[in-house]
């Protein structure tokens, strides 16, 4: 396998912190990855434009591992414009799929941008769009195209549009740990933090509108569930039971958070619902039962669970029933989610003394190690199913980590200082 | 500042526990444990104006018994074996002062926090660590201290105590600390 070793450093102005750059390395790509070329787009406007619009859907493209973009340098023409394009040229390199386009201001603080794909070898458009933005959208604009490009050439919907949801830590000072919520786009650009506690953050979990966050404090010196409204800040504190309030899972309809409460003695799974604030038992064992997470269809829920000795994946209906174990392969297997079309199970799984990130296929039962670090944690699936994020260490520090399902493209994704822990990939934007 | 003094102590505690016993993470070490034991109250009792060098080897302790260094009490954090929640041999003398001195003193209130080395998944580790709490919580009941003088708080693996990522720091990690 070919190592595309491209590392873009993404400056970033950190809004809250000044923790200053995430870096984005991509250290393994899929060889065969489809030749593209994202050529600049022109601007049509006074001055610079105020984002390199182009640059972000390359940026895109690439990271993703499944395209092999075409560095500017080598472009023997920048056409802009479906007339000024010479397919020959693109031929000539070898590129099979070309993107041209435009930006321009269009009314106060408004932008227009032009875009057109082109199959090189058939010399034809595949899909072209104009999208009106404006100033603070034209990244997201950008990722948008990128997400149609992705689909209109790879079959599955791109995930570039999207954003991910983190836990940050670095020690102060005077000693004191500082702890955040944060989130991001999912390149790492427009982080802000929503949430910063002295106390220990943990297990954020995306609605599946993607418009709030599940999450646990400490910040009343023991665990309680709150749920925030990301754009807002308004938040609601859910549950704090006695003992432990954790793993906030929100049901595929949104109405419901599946959760580990230790209230009657030891962690067991309860579904709550949010609507009618009533507790329901679906999990009961004197064994730790934790982490709980939803099938797509909202009909069942895997947890985790050492009623057999040590931790290991039980499925069980949501309205509560028998659990049957599904993970069998290791000694250790915990913190289960489902892929978006529900074949896949992303685990932590202990093999060969390392935690490593893996799946194990549903309906064969066959488990595939995907990471390759000794402390990997916390997967969650992109919500195109084609990326897991995951936490890991690179030497003293917690850096997050994407691997593909198919285990050929790897990147690492890292704050210049602390420790950065629990990704959770948001669902797409509705 | 109570709790970061906690923490500073069982980091001292953690490294006299190591000099004292070098290879074998786990078995018994409890003349290692007496050691750090006497040298952790050293340490920690500034705070209080309790002075070390008072309570000299013979002597009787005149003050408050959970400041004397040299005494069981002194012994506030429990170290665990991995994936373990069972309390070992070598701390179930420390647990019983506790328990008697609880039982003793029905107005006062132990915090039984529990703590986890950061391997494998959090919340897991949250279960752990509400394990061994009570797994404290359980021997201190079962010599008559009431329930409403234990507070059972678990951390998991959010709060280490040793920040490196070794068998060292994770034999460290795996705990819970008794806080009056």
């Amino acid at each position: 396998m070919k190592k595309i070793s491209i590392v873009l450093f993404l400056s970033l102005a950190w809004l809250h912190t000044a923790l200053a750059d995430l870096t984005i390395e991509i250290t393994e790509g899929v060889e065969g990855a489809l030749p593209i070329a994202v050529v600049p787009f022109s601007w049509q406007g006074p001055g610079q434009p105020p984002v390199d619009v182009s640059d972000v859907i390359n940026a895109d493209l690439q990271r993703s591992g499944r395209f092999k973009t075409i560095p500017q340098v080598d472009m023997l023409a920048r056409p802009t414009a479906a007339e000024e394009i010479e397919f020959k040229d693109w031929r000539a390199l070898d590129v099979e799929n070309l993107v041209v386009g435009q930006v321009r201001p269009q009314g106060t603080g408004g932008y227009e941008i032009r875009f057109q794909l082109f199959d090189v070898y058939k010399g034809e458009q595949l899909t072209g769009y104009t999208i009106p933005t404006t100033a603070p959208n034209l990244r997201a604009t950008a990722h948008r195209i990128a997400d149609l490009i992705y689909e209109k050439l790879l079959g599955i919907p791109g995930a570039f549009a999207t954003r991910v949801a983190y836990i940050t830590s670095v020690r102060q000072g005077d000693g004191q740990e500082r702890i955040d919520l944060n989130i991001a786009d999912a390149d790492g650009y427009n982080p802000e933090t929503i949430v910063s506690s002295t106390e220990p953050l943990m297990s954020p979990a995306w609605s599946p509108d993607g418009r709030k966050l599940a999450y646990v404090s400490f910040e009343e010196g023991r665990s309680a569930i709150y749920v925030q409204e990301v754009y807002t800040g308004k938040r609601q504190k859910v549950t704090a039971y006695k003992g432990i309030n954790g793993a906030p899972a929100w049901s595929p309809d949104g109405r419901k958070l599946a959760m580990a409460l230790s209230k009657d003695g030891n962690p067991d799974i309860f579904v709550y619902d949010l609507a009618t604030r009533k507790l329901k038992s679906v999990a009961r064992h004197y064994a730790i039962d934790t982490e709980p997470a939803w099938s797509p269809d909202g009909r069942s829920l895997v947890f985790t669970s050492d009623r057999g000795g040590k931790p290991q994946i039980y499925r069980v209906p949501s309205y509560g029933g028998q659990a049957k174990r599904v993970t069998f392969q290791n000694s250790y297997n915990a913190r289960a989610s489902f892929s978006p079309d529900g074949k896949l199970l992303a685990l932590v799984t202990l093999e060969d003394g390392s935690y490593r990130i893996a799946v194990q296929d549903l309906d064969s039962g066959i488990m595939q190690v995907l990471s390759q670090g000794s402390l990997d944690e916390s997967p969650s699936f992109a919500p195109n199913g084609s990326m897991i994020i995951y936490a890991s260490k690179a030497g003293y520090r917690g850096v997050l980590a994407a691997v593909s399902v198919d285990g050929r493209v790897r990147q690492r994704l890292a704050l210049q200082e602390g420790d950065v822990r629990e990704p959770v990939w948001s669902p797409f934007k509705k | 500042m109570n709790k970061l003094l906690t923490l500073w102590v069982s980091l001292m505690f953690s490294v006299i526990l190591l000099a004292g016993c070098s290879s074998t993470p786990s078995g018994d070490r409890q003349a290692g444990a007496e050691v750090s034991e006497q040298s952790t109250g050293g340490d920690g009792g500034d705070g209080s104006g309790a002075s070390t060098s008072a309570a000299s080897e013979g002597g009787v302790w005149q003050g408050d018994p959970l400041e004397n260094p040299n005494s069981l009490l002194a012994t506030r954090v429990i170290y665990f074996d991995y994936d373990q929640s069972t309390v070992r041999a070598d701390y179930l003398d420390a647990i019983s002062a506790h328990a008697d001195y609880l039982a003793a003193n029905p107005q006062m209130v132990v915090r039984l926090e529990g703590h986890a080395d950061e391997r494998g998944s959090r919340e897991y580790n949250l279960g752990l660590g509400e394990h061994r709490a009570n797994s404290v919580r359980s021997l201190m009941m079962a010599q008559g201290v009431a329930d409403n003088q234990l507070v059972v708080v678990s951390y998991g693996e959010e709060r280490a105590a040793a920040y490196e990522h070794n068998d060292e720091a994770w034999a460290l990690n795996r705990r819970v600390e008794l806080v009056y």
